[in-house]
């Protein structure tokens, strides 16, 4: 039934709703004035910077979160405000973004965008040759912080200190009072240092660069301090960034994402530029980068498939071990077996990463006192994926048993009953009647469950990290990888570099495979109807 | 609920009180024997590491080398190296977990029980879709797109210092984006079952949906309210990657990838600390469970059924 809202809203009287609208209505204008203004000042900077991808997600909150405030009609939305900017911001962007990224160079040294990338080599200084010169008194904080005094060749002075450089006189701020050659004896919180303890602490002094540019300066020797010049300027005309230190035009390319010299030299940091399908041309066609891949994936594809048949295996026994009020202490074993399930999954693969070490754990050990031999868990690829399939029963089997003995209970005792009279032993009865019941009903939680195993990053890799390690591949890869550690590897391990666009493409692989999978659980469950019926 | 989204067992929750009827087969002695051996084994394959963990915890010999079953001289010695360890700060990853779960549930819940109320009490256009949006965007794992969301708090922190990598903000809003989805779907499943006339006749009475929310609704959901709050809480607490993704000093790390932390180095001479802290950590969680098993999953079945 439709609620009209404009009707309902505080009708006292006419003159008392206006009222009371009226102020309402001046603090949410209050409210978004204040809230608009923040927003467009971070707009404003990411867009300066070249940041626009992020400036899309702010911009679409804005954007809501003003709408949906001042339009009554859309009252009803107003209440999905909290809700909706978080999906923007984690869900919608993160999707867009990572399909975005996957066609460009985004990896390390090629992470800002080329405007940041610009306004950070313009932060470089160097000491150019010859110019002015100033002669200088060093001051020492306890903690070892320095500031200098400096007299130029007018008698100018100036206080520089670790992020500012000032034109003060003896007296001011912290400064104190000037001794007779003009210099002030101390500043506040600062140790004036001798000439002695100068020379101790020139080492320290050597390379510091006081104030920020493009004021800037940095102690030469002894008797002087000059002035950091800017090291690159970026010409526009031009689209190229010009060391002025060593006169060399390096040219922007956008093909790479550097700044290159006519010699080939590249300026980092690069920038991050389109590169159309190469990511997945890598993926494809380069050997190097699709035998990894394809052996990851298959591992994958065995990985969640073996998961969800161990665990599913298990886990029906046991209920059906269960699926008996005549067993003793039903409830306390329950409770005892969903510890697994109950402990937070990190610490449960983590506790057996110490039962599994193959030198020191609990279970090689025995197992060697025993029959003097045990597997290398550690080191062997094949009997990695054992353990971890050993660990991954270890916390699934306890969702299975609660799903299948809910889903036993609801198998109607007279099927058994016929299926008994016609001869049938228990073991027919559970081939013919019992596992097919069953999977008609927990089937669509068992596709599902493969979809989560498919991307079970959490028993993965708190486990080997993806080891032991495959020969020769360009990329971090490891045979107890799955394709969600493969991508975060690739990503995030350090040693070869993070390639964050490579990572993206092999993701965007995975998306379609787990929509694939996702469409089939639908087509079992009918999910859709269901959401429509209740809608 | 450690290692499977919520939406599953919900649906195991649904599975399982559709039918609570003792079967009547017929059934002889041995089958009880080999229905109890198979208990006993089943049993003991849960507790086997559980058992060895707890004994790690109380050797004060603390590698894993000198693991025994029961340890000599048990005591107390690896939780007080937990406790004053300085290169490993336990509290700090406990109050920092604490801190970034209760945030995310109360946040949460509020966020949640204003999008189901709208969508159980108003009829507005668009409504089916956004919630049909809403079940489908929960299909990709946001695990998927954590270099899309590395990237953005690397970004947003060059500007708001807060909303940066390292630190917990990111994280909090993180967690709340994962989750949202499919609690809307159950709060709102909730509020669905709390009659209409209720409110109507408030409305009549001229009260407004802001007033019906919060005196009407808000107390009779309560219950819902705790159950959602406990979800989020627990799984946001649970959680692993992301946290590790974003988050770069040890003083923020959130408990789980603090843990973990003991793993990278020098795992086997940890070991009897990683021990006791994994079970400190573990505790609230599995308590947690313990007692409220049921509630929890009878809330989540009462919420859904109606819904």
């Amino acid at each position: 039934m439709t609620v009209d809202v404009q009707r309902h809203r505080g009708s006292k009287g006419p003159l008392d709703a206006l009222s009371n609208n009226l102020g309402r209505y001046v603090l949410v204008l209050l409210g978004l004035a204040v809230l608009d203004a923040l927003g467009i000042w971070l707009l404003y900077r990411l867009l300066r910077d070249g940041a626009w991808p992020v400036a899309l997600p702010i911009l679409a909150i804005l954007l809501l979160i003003n709408v949906l405030n001042l339009s009554p009609k859309l009252f009803p939305v107003r209440w999905h405000i909290p809700a909706g900017a978080i999906v923007i911001l984690i869900i919608i962007f993160p999707m867009v973004y990572t399909f975005y990224s996957a066609f460009t160079n985004y990896s390390d040294g090629h992470i800002l965008s080329k405007q940041q990338s610009i306004s950070r080599l313009e932060q470089d200084t160097y000491l150019p040759e010859g110019g002015t010169t100033y002669s200088w008194t060093a001051y020492r904080s306890p903690e070892g912080e320095f500031a200098l005094w400096l007299v130029g060749p007018e008698g100018e002075d100036y206080l520089a200190m670790r992020d500012s450089f000032e034109d003060v006189e003896p007296g001011e701020g912290i400064v104190g009072p000037a001794d007779e050659e003009g210099i002030p004896a101390e500043l506040e919180g600062y140790q004036r240092l001798s000439r002695v303890e100068v020379i101790k602490f020139l080492p320290d002094l050597d390379g510091v660069k006081f104030g920020q540019p493009p004021d800037q300066v940095q102690v030469v020797n002894l008797n002087s301090v000059a002035p950091l010049v800017q090291r690159y300027t970026y010409n526009e005309e031009r689209d190229a960034v010009i060391d002025q230190r060593e006169d060399v035009v390096y040219y922007a390319d956008e093909e790479v994402g550097f700044f290159i010299s006519e010699e080939g030299e590249q300026l980092q940091p690069g920038y991050m530029v389109w590169n159309g399908l190469y990511n997945f041309q890598r993926l494809f066609s380069s050997s190097a980068f699709r035998g990894p891949f394809l052996r990851i994936f298959a591992w994958t594809i065995t990985f969640a498939f073996l998961s969800v048949l161990t665990t599913f295996a298990l886990g029906l026994l046991v209920a059906i071990a269960f699926n008996d009020p005549l067993v003793p202490g039903r409830k306390i074993i329950r409770s005892l077996l969903l510890i697994p399930y109950t402990l937070p999954g990190i610490i449960g693969v983590l506790i057996w990463r110490g039962l599994l070490n193959p030198h020191l754990g609990v279970i090689p050990l025995t197992l060697e006192n025993w029959i003097g031999w045990a597997p290398p868990f550690y080191t062997h690829p094949m009997w990695a994926k054992v353990g971890i399939l050993i660990i991954n029963l270890w916390l699934g089997y306890p969702y299975m048993m609660l799903i299948s003995s809910g889903a036993l209970q609801a198998i109607p005792e007279d099927i058994y009953d016929a299926a008994a009279v016609d001869g049938a032993n228990s073991w027919q009865q559970f081939w013919n009647i019992t596992l097919p019941l069953l999977l008609v009903s927990v089937g669509p939680l068992l596709i599902a469950s493969f979809v989560f195993n498919f991307n079970n990053f959490a028993v993965i890799y708190p486990f080997l990290e993806g080891r032991p390690p495959m020969a020769g591949t360009p990329t971090p890869a490891g045979h107890t990888d799955i394709l969600i550690s493969y991508t975060y590897r690739i990503a995030f391990e350090g040693g070869r570099g993070s390639d964050y666009a490579y990572a993206a493409a092999i993701t965007i692989v995975i998306f379609v495979i787990v929509a694939v999978l996702t469409l089939i659980q639908y087509q079992f469950t009918r999910r859709w109807e269901e959401v429509s019926e209740s809608v | 609920m450690s290692n499977l989204p919520d939406v599953l067992t919900k649906e195991a929750a649904q599975q399982k009180t559709k039918a609570a009827k003792p079967s009547p087969r017929r059934r002889n002695r041995w089958g009880l024997v080999l229905r109890l051996l198979v208990a006993v084994l089943a049993v003991a394959f849960a507790l086997f590491p559980i058992i060895w963990i707890i004994s790690a915890s109380f050797n004060p010999a603390g590698s894993l080398a000198s693991q025994k079953l029961i340890p000599d001289n048990a005591s107390l010695e690896n939780y007080q190296t937990l406790l004053n360890d300085p290169i490993h700060p336990f509290l700090r990853w406990v109050v920092n977990s604490l801190k970034v779960s209760s945030i995310t549930a109360i946040l949460g819940v509020i966020s949640i029980m204003l999008s189901a109320y709208s969508f159980s009490r108003f009829r507005f256009k668009g409504r089916r879709q956004l919630m049909l949006a809403l079940l489908l965007i929960q299909v990709f794992p946001t695990l998927l797109m954590f270099v899309a969301i590395f990237y953005l708090f690397q970004q947003l922190g060059q500007y708001i210092p807060a909303m940066g990598l390292n630190q917990h903000a990111p994280l909090v809003l993180t967690y709340l984006g994962t989750q949202m989805g499919i609690q809307i779907w159950l709060m709102k499943g909730f509020f669905d079952s709390i009659p209409r006339d209720i409110d109507e006749s408030a409305l009549v009475d001229g009260a407004s949906h802001w007033q019906i929310f919060w005196r009407l609704i808000f107390p009779l959901a309560r219950p819902m309210i705790v159950i959602v709050a406990l979800l989020v809480f627990i799984a946001s607490y649970q959680e692993f990657v992301l946290a590790s993704v974003l988050l770069k000093d040890k003083t923020q790390y959130t408990l789980m990838v603090g843990l973990y932390l003991f793993v990278s180095e020098n795992f086997s001479n940890n070991w009897g600390v990683f021990a006791a802290g994994g079970l400190l950590g573990a505790l609230p969680i599995v308590v947690l469970y313990q007692t409220l098993q049921d509630q929890i999953i009878g809330g989540l079945t009462a919420g859904a059924v109606k819904g």
